[in-house]
Formats: C-alpha cells, structure tokens, sequence
C-alpha cells in the first residue's frame, strides 16, 4: 500500500452470469485527492463502486484502506460506512419530510430518545463549518437539490469518513449549483478526505479532478493525472476500439444528398432538450453522437413528440405540420424505436404478435382490431422475415432474449412502412450477431427509400452506417460531420471539444 | 466563482412547515365551527357539558385515531381496528357479566373479589390488541404484503370472532359497570338548571385515558428515535433504510403499537356502553382514518400530527352533533355531512398547500436572477 493511499483495490474481478463486469481491475485513492472515475454504460463504474461499498461481494481482489492492517471484505453498506466508505447517490436518499438537522443525524444514534436542541446544535455547526447553506430546521424538501446534496455529503463527512464517493452528483443541478457543489469538494479535498467522483461530464472531470481513472468493458484503462491526459484523449479511451468482426459490413456507398426532405425541423425544443434544427433526406441514414447524457436521445425523442414539445416549426415532406405527441408522428409516418427498450419498448406480458401489430393497430385506431387471421399474417411475415427466433408468435415477449425482443419492436415499426424510422440505441446489450443483422438491416432499407436516424454508443459502429453525424455535447449540437470527416479520431475530437 | 453564495440572514423565522400548517387550519375549522354552533343553536352547545358529552362517546375514537395516525405517518393502513375494538369490548362484556367461563375459575379457586373481572377484562383486552398488531405488523413488515389486504382480512376475523363469541347482545352487570361508569366532576364548568341548582360537568374516566394516550403518542412521534422513524419510513422508505433507519422494525412497531391502542379503545369502549354487540363500533376505522385526515395526517405517508387527530376526532363529532341537534334526526344526514364536510377538509388543505408550495416554487425561481453573478467571470 502506497504512503499517502488511504484506499487501495486490486485486482478486482466480478462476475455476473454470463457477464464480466469486472476483470483484474486496480484503483488507488490518495488522501485528499478527487479522483474521476470514467467509462461508458456498461464499462464496468457502478459495479466498481457497488464492490466497495458491500452492495456487491467481490469475486476476486482485495481491498486495503488506511488504517485497517491487512485485506478487508466489505459485505453491506453498513460495513462500508464502518471502514470511512460513505456514498452520495444520484438521486438523494434522504427523506424531504423531514428537518435538515434529522436528515444528518438520523439512524446514527444509539440513543433511543431525539435531543432536538443538541442536534440541531451540531447540524447548524456543520453546516456553517462546511458552508453550506441550509438551516437545521429547514423541511429539507423545501431547499433545492444541490442544497439536499451538500447536506447527504455533510452527513456522510460527519461520520467520520475517510472515502466519499459521489455517484453522478451534478446530474439534477444547473450551473450555479455544480459550482457549489464544487466548492464543498475542494473543501473537503483540503481536509484530507478522499473523493471518487463518478460522473459523464467531461468538463466538471477537469474543474475538479486530480487523478482520472478510466474503465471500459469491465477493464481498467488506466490511470492518468487530469492534467496530463487532454479531453481528445480521455474520450478516445472511453470509447476505445470497437469489436473486429463487424468490420464485414460494406459502408454506405451513396450518402444519398440529393434525395428529397422527408422531415425538417427549425429551432424545434422539448422540456428535456434545447432547440435544435435537423433535416433528414430519403434514404439517408445520419445519426446523433455524443457522450451519454449529451441530450441525443432527448432530441430524437422531441421529434417523435414523446417529451413534451416546447417551440419550433416542423416540416413533414415540406408541408408544415405540428407534432406534438408521439401519435402526431406515426401519422406521420414516423416511427421510434426508443432506448431503453424494457421501459419503453416492449410490453412484457404481451405476445410477440401483439407486440407487432401495436403500433399499426394504434394507427388504425384502437377500436378496430385486425381480424385474428390477419394479425397472424402480419407476425408471421416479420417473424420469418427478421428472423426473430421465438417459439411461436403467441409467446410472451418477455420470454424472449433481448436481441430478439429489440427485433419484434424493429418489426413493429417496420409493419407500419414508415418513411422515417429513429432508432435509439438499437444495439445496445444484444449479442455481435444481431447487432451485425441489425446495422445490416439499416444500410438495406435506406436503399429502399427510408429515411433512418441512428443512434449508437459506439462510434465505429455509427460510423459504418451513417453517411452524416450530427455531434452532441453537453445539450448542444456542436457539429455536422459528412464525408471525409467520417473517421474515429475526427469525431472523438469533436465530441471532446476544445480540449486539444 | 468558486465562493459560496452567502448565508441567509442568521436567525431567521423558518417558514412554517405543511404539518404545522395543517394542524393550525383544523384547530381553526374547529374553534370556529364550535363558535357557531354557540351562536346558532345555543343552548345545549353554551354549556362546557355538551363537550364533555362529546368526549365521553368519542374517548374511544381518540384513542383509535392515535393508533391509526401513527401507521398513516409509516405510510401504512389499518382497517382492522374497529373490527378489534368491537371484539375486545365483546370479550370484555363477557368477562364482565362471566358469560365467558374463562376466568371464573380462576376467580372461584383464589377467592377474588368480582370486581377483579375489570382486571382480567383490561388484560384481555391489551392482549387482544397487542396479538392483532403483532400478527398484522409482522405480515406487513416482515413478509411485504400489502397492509390494505392484510388489515382487510383482520377485520373481517375480528368482527367473525364477534359473532362466535356471541350471536346475543351482552351486557355487563350493573354493580360493576357502577365502577367502570364512575364520572369525575368538574363544578366549576357546571352549569345551574331551572330549579336552580348546580349539575357539574362529567367526564369519564375514558376520556383521560384517551387524553394521557394523546399525551405519550405526541411525545414518541416528537422525542423517540421510533416515532421520528415512522416519519422517515413514511416520506422516503427506500432512503430511511440508507439512512440507517431500521425499517421493518419500525413499520412492524407501528402497527403494534395500533394494534395494542385498538385493545385499550375496545376497552374504552365496553366502559362506555357497557354492552357487547356484533354492530359495536361500525366503520369506526373509517371515522378514525376521516379524524386523521381532517387532523392533517397524508394518507400518502410523512406528515401527520397527534394533536391534529385529537382535533379531528373533535370536528368530526361536532359535525354529527351540529346535525343531530338541528333536528335531522335521520341517521343519513350525519352520514351525508360528514362526507361533504371530509371532501371540503381534503380540498381546502390541497389548496392551501398547493399555494404554499406555488410561492415556494416561485421564490425559488426568483432567487437566482437576483443573486446570479456574471458567468465565468
């Protein structure tokens, strides 16, 4: 164990079935360090961090923390904290109906009568001491969420804590918060608390970081000095290299410009995303990237009307009209396959049939159901054409492997032959080989006329299909790529920004 | 740009919180309500008796209320407890009159005086209770399973358990239902009738029962580690038990504790009446669960107030007295006020919290264009 480590991993291994989460994974934490730990959705972060705050027992590794002779195992949260690990989620585990001051204290009592006077004492105390501007008899629900997260960190610095780990903290706070939230860091920083930092905003990583971890697949990257490591290259090692098999599929040859405009929208916006213009050709296949949370689902979203739309003019096959809610849309002829396809995708107890004709039967109108026969012939033809492997079309869909389930809802879309199809995320968790008919899939309809958006974690793979790439970076577009500007290193630049 | 914003002006007043909220508009509908009741009718209602006569036959409710506002603030129900109470007060009656054999021996072979059947009837009836919420409290906390159901069953158990204890009405015997009746009199909130003589107002002993139970029930929700957990439990179960909170513990204490102030009820209620009735106490939960609303306690869980209830138990009975003593006489028209007077307690409070919030929010908004700094700067 290093001198000033106060928390040493090594050679973490967890596995799921089926799954390596984690493999052979190192982390040091030095005391009074923040230290970011990086990595796209599935690179193995939160697994980390489950492992050692005891929510997860390890497979193999251990785990050494300052002060403690020899290995500890960590098998609850309550373990954790014990050791000097407290944790501060995304969303704020603490009750809003209670006082800031029960808040900080409750549950860490033996005593089985509430000294108000003398706790209120100690959190106003704290809270001063810290900077953080809440009163101990405030309801805690009537602060704001940055203040709601600075009093979970004062309780969890209160139990005298040596690690604290802050789980996508910013995630819910604007600007001005962000910033406080920054300072209390950096104070607590300078008290010798050792910070890890999880979160998918590149430029708080290098406001606050000292050291950058970087996992990607369940493995460790490497660890860098914030300082020495530029934006550019952070992203290029989050990302990494994609699969090798999948090179097999043929680029798009013709990035079909002169077609017509099927869909156009001007400084079009929705509650969850910033107004944006987008236009889209026949059979063209573009795409939205960015980094988790840079809002690429958010604007697709607000084109299908699913968000609520907020402004802006949309032109359907150059005739304005409004959508404003998802069925404006497939009247349109418009379809969604969205991104988290168990929530929004399937409906689980329904048969893979019913999860077919959905989306046409809305079109339809919902009191006018296909005729049984009918319905039949529909799934049949899908079932047959995409190849979905089910044991019969009546099956519920749940029953099925997510590959196949991401089929039946491409199949649903399909059924309704529309001219625009987005589809968010379609490949994410599903095995190479749908992955590879899927991207395939793609490239075949746009020669057929469709108008595809793609939307993809993995930039090699958008790469292949899209003949146009629309950047996104924190909520804003920052680029339109085409042609020769379709190479990894050019779109990792431009994801990463400035940093250069 | 690092600094933090300043502190708000060091000592200022809180902004009241919705509980307190809550609580000051029930007193207030009551007080005012009381006052009018004076003003119009008069009579009956001028003279302190009419209240203590309220209290005498609502003791019970009180005490139920307590027991049900305590598993409301868990974010819990219990619909068992009239079911309970009518038992206990059936068993006790039987105790009472020994139509149930049960303690007889016991009192023929150690020669104890019959008033001890009091003794065994409140150990029966605490006993009764307490098996009530242990077994509902464990199923709800223990193995999950949704309170409505469980406390469903239980009151259907309770009011079977009724009738094989006893298809007849029972009554107690006189001579020990004397000690049981035994009133307190106050002389001076008497008042003196036509032939000019003083008749001091009369309060049962249930009634201070009722008022020590408010008492201690206040005091664990305000100073005890258990009763502020049953709030945390209701406002955020999943972030209590990150917060160290042991949650099954506590939701299953709540409903003991419901179950065990059900027995105490029943028994508030057999010294009342002094009968056993498969109809004693019908849609007494219902009136409780009304009482605890209209005190201010959400059936969301998370915000609620003993004291609240108290006054709720009180408006509701007013209520019912304001219409019995206007001459509508027919059992519907209580039932009929009650519901627009419950509906109109709901809406006003979803009002005013609506707009206490509504302010909130816009303060909120507001702050930050007054206190924002130049970007970057």
């Amino acid at each position: 164990m290093q001198e000033d480590a106060v928390l040493t991993m090594r050679g973490i291994c967890k596995y799921f079935p089926g799954v390596r989460a984690l493999e052979n994974v190192d982390f040091t934490l030095r005391k009074g360090t923040i230290h970011a730990l990086m990595g796209e959705n599935g690179a193995g972060k939160s697994t980390l961090i489950k492992v050692l705050t005891g929510v997860y027992p390890m497979d193999k590794g251990e785990i050494r923390i300052d002060g403690v002779e020899g290995a500890i195992s960590i098998r609850s949260p309550q373990e954790a904290q014990n050791y000097g690990i407290s944790t501060v989620y995304q969303e704020i585990t603490l009750c809003p109906n209670l006082t800031v001051a029960e808040n900080m204290f409750i549950g860490r009592s033996e005593k089985r009568n509430v000294d108000w006077k003398a706790m209120e004492k100690r959190a106003g105390e704290l809270l001063d001491n810290l900077g953080i501007p809440a009163r101990p008899k405030q309801q805690l629900g009537s602060c704001s969420l940055a203040v709601q997260q600075m009093v979970a960190i004062a309780r969890a610095v209160d139990t005298d804590c040596k690690v604290l780990i802050l789980d996508e903290p910013t995630s819910s706070l604007d600007d001005k918060e962000v910033e406080m939230l920054f300072g209390l860091m950096r104070e607590l920083k300078a008290r010798g608390v050792g910070i890890i930092f999880v979160t998918h905003f590149l430029e708080q990583v290098y406001a606050v970081s000292d050291q950058i971890t970087v996992l990607r697949n369940g493995e460790l990257v490497g660890e860098y000095a914030a300082k020495d490591l530029p934006q550019v290259k952070l992203v290029e090692k989050m990302i990494g290299k994609d699969l090798e098999g999948l090179s097999t599929i043929k680029k798009q040859t013709a990035p079909s410009g002169g077609g017509e405009i099927v869909y156009e929208a001007e400084e079009l916006s929705s509650s969850e995303s910033r107004p944006f213009d987008f236009h889209i050709a026949a059979g063209e296949v573009n795409g939205f990237t960015g980094l988790l949370g840079s809002g690429r689902s958010e604007s697709v979203r607000a084109i299908f009307g699913a968000d609520q739309v907020t402004g802006g003019k949309v032109k359907v096959k150059g005739k304005a009209t409004r959508i404003t809610k998802p069925l404006d849309a497939m009247k349109h002829g418009i379809g969604y396959l969205p991104e988290d396809r168990k929530r929004d995708g399937i409906i689980a107890d329904l048969s893979v049939r019913d999860n077919i004709i959905l989306a046409l039967q809305v079109i339809n109108g919902m009191n006018r159901p296909f005729s049984k026969a009918k319905a039949e012939a529909f799934a049949d033809e899908y079932i047959k054409a995409l190849q979905i492997k089910t044991y019969s079309s009546e099956t519920p869909i749940r029953s099925l492997s997510g590959g196949n389930q991401q089929k039946v809802i491409l199949a649903r879309w399909l059924l309704t032959h529309p001219q625009y199809l987005i589809l968010d995320e379609p490949t994410r968790g599903i095995d190479i080989g749908t992955k590879l008919e899927i991207q395939k899939l793609v490239l075949k309809l746009a020669e057929e006329g469709m108008s595809i958006t793609f939307i993809s974690s993995e930039i090699e793979e958008m790469l292949r299909t899209c003949s146009r790439l629309i950047v996104m970076r924190d909520r804003n577009i920052v680029g339109e790529l085409t042609g020769e500007e379709l190479s990894q290193e050019h779109v990792m630049r431009t994801i990463a920004g400035g940093g250069e | 740009m690092n600094k933090l914003p300043d502190r708000s002006p060091a000592r200022r007043r809180e902004p009241v919180t919705d509980t307190q909220l809550l609580l000051s508009i029930t007193i207030c509908i009551f007080v005012g309500m009381y006052i009018m009741a004076m003003l119009i009718w008069g009579g009956g209602f001028k003279k302190p008796q009419m209240l203590f006569d309220i209290l005498n036959d609502n003791a019970y409710l009180v005490i139920i209320s307590c027991g049900l506002t305590i598993v409301m603030i868990t974010g819990s129900i219990d619909i068992s407890v009239g079911g309970v109470t009518a038992l206990v007060a059936m068993v006790g009656v039987m105790i009472l009159n020994g139509s149930n054999h049960l303690f007889d021996g016991l009192i023929a072979s150690l020669g104890l005086a019959e008033s001890w059947r009091i003794v065994f009837a409140l150990i029966m009836s605490l006993l009764i209770g307490l098996a009530f919420g242990a077994v509902q409290g464990f199923l709800i906390a223990h193995l999950e399973i949704q309170p409505f159901i469980i406390t469903l069953a239980g009151m259907f158990f309770a009011r079977g358990m009724i009738t094989i204890c006893s298809v007849d009405p029972q009554k107690a015997p006189q001579d020990l239902m004397d000690i049981l009746q035994k009133r307190i009199e106050i002389p001076w909130l008497g008042s003196v009738n036509k032939k000019g003589v003083l008749i001091p107002a009369k309060m049962e002993i249930g009634v201070v029962i009722a008022a020590v139970i408010v008492v201690l029930v206040f005091i664990l929700l305000r100073r005890r580690k258990l009763g502020r957990g049953f709030y945390a439990v209701g406002g955020n179960r999943q972030s209590a038990l990150m917060l160290g909170v042991n949650v099954r513990h506590t939701r299953f204490m709540a409903h003991l504790i419901c179950g065990l102030l059900s027995g105490i009820a029943g028994f508030v209620f057999m010294m009342h009446t002094g009968a056993g009735n498969a109809t004693n106490a019908t849609a007494a939960e219902m009136n409780a669960i009304a009482s605890s609303i209209i005190g201010g306690t959400l059936l969301t869980g998370g915000v609620g107030n003993v004291i609240g209830t108290f006054f709720g138990v009180l408006t509701l009975s007013t209520i019912k007295s304001i219409v019995t003593t206007s001459g509508l006489r027919d059992p519907w028209w209580q039932s009929i006020t009650t519901g627009a007077m419950l509906s109109f307690f709901i809406l006003l409070q979803s009002v005013v919290l609506m707009r206490k919030n509504r302010r909130r929010r816009k303060a909120k908004k507001a702050a930050p264009t007054n206190g924002d700094k130049p970007k970057d700067g």
